[in-house]
C-alpha cells in the first residue's frame, strides 16, 4: 500500500500529497507526520496538496486536525498548493480552514513558514544554536 | 360532441374564407388591435390571412381536440409567428390573445346563419368552435410567454459575459472591481475568475471593490465571504474596498461580520496592499517640465 512520504528540509516537514486521499492514508499520514514533528524536532510543517484534484469533507477535516495538532507541538503549518476548484468546494464545504496557513506555492510556502518561525520565536527564546 | 353528424366548420372556412377574414379583421380592429400602433394594417390583414389559410388545412383534417396533431403543424407556425412579432414589438399578452379570440366572433356569427335552425346543432357546433380557438388561443400565449422568456434569459446572459474583469494592479496586487448584484451563479464566476488569474499571476493581495454593487444584504455578503475565503485557500489576503457610507450602516444594522480587512476606497487598499508587500510609493517633487 502506497505511503506519504515526509521530507525533512532543515528544521522543516514538506508533504506532497501525489496519490488520491483516502480515508486509512489520512488517518496514518496524521500518525505519522506527528511522530515525525517531534522526532526531528521540526519547527514547520508545509503539505503540498498541488496534485489533489478531489476533496472531500473528511480530506478537509485532516488537514484542519493536522495543523491544530502541529500547532500544540510549537510547530507551523502552510498549505500550499492548492488548485482553485479545490478551494471552491472547500468553502463550499463550508470548510474555511481558518486555523490554516496558506500560500500559493513552496517557495512562499517556506517565507511564510520563516517569517512565523521569527516572529514567535522570541517569547520564549527556544532557538537552535 | 359532434355526435351523429359531421361537423361543418372545415366546410364553412372553406366556402367562406374571405366573408370570414373582412368580419374578422373588422372585429380585431374595433377591439382595438391597430391603436397603439405598433402593428400596420397591412400587416394585420397579412397575419389573418395566413391564419385562416392554415385553420383550412388544420380543420380539413379532421382532427378538432388535439392541436398537436400533424394536421395543425401550419396553424401552429403561423401563431408562433405571429406571437413572436408580438413579443419583439412589446405588445401585451392580452392583446395577442385577442388576435385568436377575436375570431369567435365571425365564425359563431356564420353558424348560426348556417344552422341556427337547429339549436341542438348549433350548441355542438359552438362548442366545437369554442374549444378548437380557446386552445388555439393558450397556445399563443404560451408561445409569446417563451419568447419573452428567451430575451430575458439571453439578457441574463449579456450581462454575466459583460461582468467580472479581473485587474493586475501592480506585481502581487490583483483587483476586482464587481459592478452590480452578486447572485449565485455571478458569484461562481466571480470566484473561479478570481481564482485562476492568482494562481497565474502569482499574486499575493487582492483587492474587492464593492463600489459598484447597489445593495448588500445577508445573501451578497455570504457570497463575498465565501470569495474571499477561497482566495485565502489559495494564499491570497483579499481587502474589500468601495464601501458606501450607507453599506456600512446597512453591514452593522443587519449584524454582518465580514470578517477581512476592509477600506473605504480602492485608493486606500491599493496603498495597504503596497505596504503589505514592502513597497512604497514615494513623492519625487514637482516635475520638471520640457524635459
Amino acid at each position: 500500500m502506497a505511503e506519504i512520504p515526509v521530507l525533512k528540509i532543515g528544521d522543516c516537514l514538506l508533504v506532497s500529497i501525489q496519490v488520491d486521499m483516502h480515508d486509512r492514508l489520512a488517518m496514518e499520514l496524521q500518525d505519522d507526520l506527528t511522530n515525525r514533528i517531534v522526532s526531528e524536532r521540526a519547527r514547520g510543517v508545509m503539505i503540498d496538496i498541488s496534485a489533489l484534484e478531489v476533496v472531500d469533507s473528511f480530506i478537509g477535516r485532516m488537514l484542519n486536525n493536522i495543523a491544530a495538532m502541529s500547532r500544540v507541538l510549537d510547530a507551523v503549518t502552510v498549505v500550499v498548493g492548492m488548485r482553485p476548484a479545490v478551494a471552491i468546494t472547500l468553502v463550499e464545504l463550508g470548510l474555511s480552514l481558518t486555523g490554516v496557513r496558506t500560500a500559493l506555492n513552496v517557495d512562499k510556502g517556506l517565507d511564510l513558514i520563516r517569517k512565523a518561525i521569527d516572529d514567535q520565536g522570541g517569547a520564549f527564546g527556544r532557538r537552535e544554536e | 360532441m359532434a355526435g351523429e353528424h359531421a361537423t361543418i366548420i372545415p366546410q364553412l372556412l372553406a366556402e367562406n374564407e374571405e366573408t370570414l377574414l373582412r368580419d374578422w379583421i373588422g372585429s380585431q380592429k374595433k377591439s382595438g388591435a391597430l391603436r397603439a400602433g405598433q402593428i400596420s394594417e397591412a400587416e394585420l390583414t397579412e397575419a389573418s390571412r395566413r391564419l385562416i389559410a392554415a385553420l383550412r388545412g388544420g380543420a380539413a383534417s379532421g382532427q378538432f381536440v388535439d392541436i398537436t396533431a400533424p394536421g395543425w403543424d401550419q396553424s401552429r407556425t403561423v401563431l408562433e409567428d405571429v406571437s413572436r412579432s408580438h413579443a419583439t414589438l412589446g405588445l401585451t399578452p392580452s392583446e395577442t390573445a385577442t388576435f385568436v379570440f377575436s375570431l369567435k366572433e365571425p365564425l359563431f356569427a356564420l353558424l348560426r346563419e348556417k344552422v341556427g335552425k337547429d339549436p341542438d346543432r348549433l350548441a355542438d357546433e359552438t362548442w366545437i368552435a369554442t374549444m378548437l380557438l380557446d386552445k388555439l388561443g393558450l397556445y399563443t400565449v404560451e408561445a409569446f410567454q417563451k419568447t419573452r422568456e428567451d430575451i430575458i434569459r439571453r439578457q441574463q446572459q449579456e450581462l454575466l459575459e459583460l461582468s467580472t474583469p479581473v485587474v493586475r494592479l501592480w506585481e502581487g496586487i490583483l483587483a476586482l472591481p464587481l459592478i452590480g448584484t452578486l447572485d449565485s451563479a455571478r458569484t461562481q464566476i466571480v470566484m473561479e475568475s478570481l481564482l485562476e488569474e492568482i494562481v497565474t499571476s502569482g499574486a499575493e493581495i487582492a483587492i474587492i471593490d464593492i463600489t459598484g454593487v447597489p445593495t448588500v444584504d445577508t445573501l451578497v455578503a455570504q457570497h463575498l465571504i465565501k470569495t474571499v475565503a477561497a482566495a485565502r485557500l489559495m494564499g491570497a489576503d483579499c481587502i474589500i474596498s468601495g464601501i458606501r457610507p450607507q453599506i456600512a450602516q446597512t453591514i452593522v444594522h443587519l449584524g454582518l461580520e465580514l470578517g477581512v480587512v476592509s477600506k473605504a476606497t480602492m485608493a486606500d487598499a491599493f496603498a495597504m496592499a503596497l505596504r503589505q508587500l514592502g513597497k512604497a510609493v514615494v513623492d519625487r517633487g514637482p516635475v520638471r517640465q520640457g524635459i
